[in-house]
């Protein structure tokens, strides 16, 4: 069942009548500006994509980083997917990212749910709980000591667990609750729901923009995850990708990549690197387009009541 | 996307009922034992944040007490009994803090790099939200913003993985320089230009992210405003004088509060990243220092104290540049009234 919704026609761009048409200078200045941001973005990307996939040949003639493409050589990813340290980071990256953005959202949603309630047993005490660890952050030592006490190193649970909540998305969310009208929570409590009840079967159906924003925002923060990885991950092989990419760009270090092909058709270490910064990027890149729209709205809906 | 919220506007769901208070009125006087029978869900629901915020953010707060202690991690099994075991030392810790040149070396550099921001990188966005806020095509408007958006969301190893490509010594532009026969330079390792990389960086990151609240302030001020000042002879100039700016100042003066209130932390994966291509006496900050003179040597008192002394500042700051604000009649962060 497909409904074809025409949209409305674009309203055509107008001038107010009292405004001045832009000088030549004027117009020219904001375009080569802008022009100039957009390629300041892109054009990083664009390199390291186009290097990642370049031969060794094209690489060595170009010097290093190459701009314009000549074909297209696949060997890198070949190299990284064949197995090896990449490989197990991405793993550990995305068992990380799934893992961490579920206990997250669900932490988040029921209690943006449990204090969008005003007027409830403690209400304004538990939400000066919640807001006061925004403005004092937790300090490093002992949050330090903290998770190592609970023996979480060197296991995932010390990269999900402490950022299970983060206080800016719960005002978001809460933000979000506090707009669905009264009455329809009223009524289903008339009917006999119960608060979880009334939460998943009317609240979150309402609130599917915000829920995909926030976990979003929880999503790319545990994919790029790497301080909390440096203090409580030791283990090589529990590395997540954020600290491999470091240790293959900013530390110097040759990559290991066990089971590579051998001999001649070694491709180049510039074009691994490459192809870790694309892997690195890509999940980021690749969700980003389907919530971009809704950011920009969720986020002011929620912080703007908050 | 349809909002779905919208079908269930205040407009429909009220009755046109006049006898119907709008609210349920404040229950008051309501037993203990009959709110936790009605509440008891919520408060289940709201339970498992309560445990996390407890243990990973209240218990470290309360953990700052070891600044005061000589806190020795292989006393007992675990942090816990090494706490109980250690010795209270009063400000000992302190004392050493303010006698080690390295900590001022960092306090220097934090505000060197806090106030430069502030000056450098600090506008942009503001100006940025206005070019594009006087862009006529909402089209081209929202592709720039979703393409300058992107890097927000990228870490910070990929932000410096990027710059290293782009500037660093077997980089593009060192490249480039070489084969029109120059000598390059590695900007990525100069500590006398670090101060103006990293802001570089901080500004690809972020700058179109910080747009967003302006654009939004952009979008509420009166149009008809503009049209009356130009209906009395000011130009361009004159009403981003007079209207547009005046109309952003609450926000501005919110973030510079913020951004105070945040002085002493310039920013920790950004540093930690680039201090040893660059050298301790450029790239050290505070938030590095606790995290070498406590995680990465051991000395866990010294660094939690570093970290309480930055933590106090950053308060103090935050207090004093609010009430800076409420004095000059502005609203600040919170309000009295």
């Amino acid at each position: 069942m497909t409904v074809i919704i025409r949209r409305p026609p674009r309203a055509r761009p107008h001038r107010p009548v009292w405004e001045e048409r832009p000088t030549r200078v004027g117009q020219a200045l904001k375009a080569t500006l802008l022009t100039l941001l957009v390629l300041g973005v892109l054009f990083p990307l664009w390199v390291v994509l186009v290097t990642s996939l370049s031969s060794r040949r094209t690489i060595a003639d170009a010097g290093g980083l190459v701009v314009v493409p000549k074909g297209i050589d696949t060997s890198a990813y070949a190299t990284i997917f064949a197995g090896g340290a990449v490989t197990r980071a991405l793993w550990i990256s995305t068992l990380v990212t799934v893992c961490g953005t579920a206990i997250a959202l669900t932490v988040t949603v029921l209690a943006a749910y449990g204090l969008s309630r005003p007027g409830t047993l403690g209400h304004r005490w538990l939400l000066a709980y919640f807001l006061i660890p925004f403005l004092v952050y937790p300090p490093l030592v002992p949050r330090y000591l903290v998770v190592t006490g609970l023996g979480l190193k060197d296991t995932i649970w010390a990269l999900v667990l402490p950022s299970a909540i983060s206080v800016f998305n719960l005002v978001v969310v809460r933000g979000f609750f506090q707009g669905i009208p009264q009455e329809l929570l009223d009524s289903a409590r008339i009917d006999g729901a119960s608060d979880f009840r009334t939460l998943g079967r009317i609240v979150l159906p309402l609130s599917r923009a915000v829920v995909a924003v926030v976990g979003l925002f929880y999503a790319v923060g545990y994919w790029n995850v790497w301080f909390d990885a440096l203090l409580f991950i030791d283990r090589n092989d529990m590395y997540p990708i954020q600290r491999v990419l470091q240790s293959y760009l900013l530390a110097g270090q040759a990559p290991h990549t066990s089971g590579a092909a051998s001999g001649v058709t070694m491709p180049p270490t510039e074009a691994i690197k490459m192809a870790v910064v694309v892997l690195t990027v890509a999940p980021i890149v690749a969700v980003y387009p389907f919530i971009q729209r809704h950011f920009i709205k969720g986020v002011l809906i929620g912080a703007v009541k908050g | 996307m349809s909002e779905p919220a919208v079908a269930v506007g205040p407009e429909r769901a009220r009755p046109d009922d006049p006898v119907a208070p709008a609210r349920t009125p404040r229950r008051r006087r309501v037993p203990l034992g009959s709110r936790l029978r009605r509440d008891w869900q919520l408060l289940a629901m709201v339970a498992p944040g309560f445990l996390v915020l407890l243990i990973f953010s209240y218990l470290p707060i309360a953990g700052n007490v070891i600044a005061f202690q000589d806190y020795n991690p292989y006393l007992g099994d675990n942090p816990w009994q090494a706490f109980t075991h250690s010795n209270w030392i009063g400000f000992g810790q302190f004392q050493l803090l303010f006698d080690d040149p390295a900590f001022w070396d960092a306090f220097r550099n934090t505000l060197a790099i806090t106030g430069f921001q502030l000056v450098f990188f600090f506008p942009l966005p503001i100006l940025l939200a206005v070019m594009l806020h006087n862009l006529l095509s909402s089209r081209l408007r929202g592709l720039v913003q979703t393409i300058v958006y992107l890097p927000h969301f990228f870490s910070w190893v990929l932000v410096i993985s990027f710059f290293v490509a782009m500037l660093g010594g077997a980089g593009l532009l060192a490249q480039t320089m070489r084969d029109a026969g120059v000598q390059p330079w590695n900007v990525m390792t100069n500590p006398d230009t670090f101060i103006v990389l990293v802001t570089a960086e901080a500004v690809w990151k972020d700058v179109g992210w910080g747009t967003i609240v302006f654009l939004a302030a952009l979008s509420t001020i009166d149009q008809s405003l503009y049209e009356a000042a130009a209906a009395d002879g000011a130009g361009r100039w004159r009403r981003l004088w007079h209207i547009t700016l005046p109309g952003l100042r609450p926000v501005i003066v919110l973030l510079l509060i913020l951004r105070l209130g945040d002085a002493l932390s310039v920013g920790f994966e950004q540093f930690l990243l680039q201090r040893d291509a660059v050298g301790r006496q450029a790239a050290e900050v505070l938030d590095t220092f606790v995290y070498h003179f406590s995680i990465a040597t051991g000395n866990y008192g010294y660094g939690a104290a570093a970290g309480l002394f930055k933590a106090v500042v950053g308060l103090v700051l935050i207090l004093a540049a609010n009430r800076v604000a409420h004095l000059l009649g502005e609203r600040g962060i919170y309000s009295k009234s």
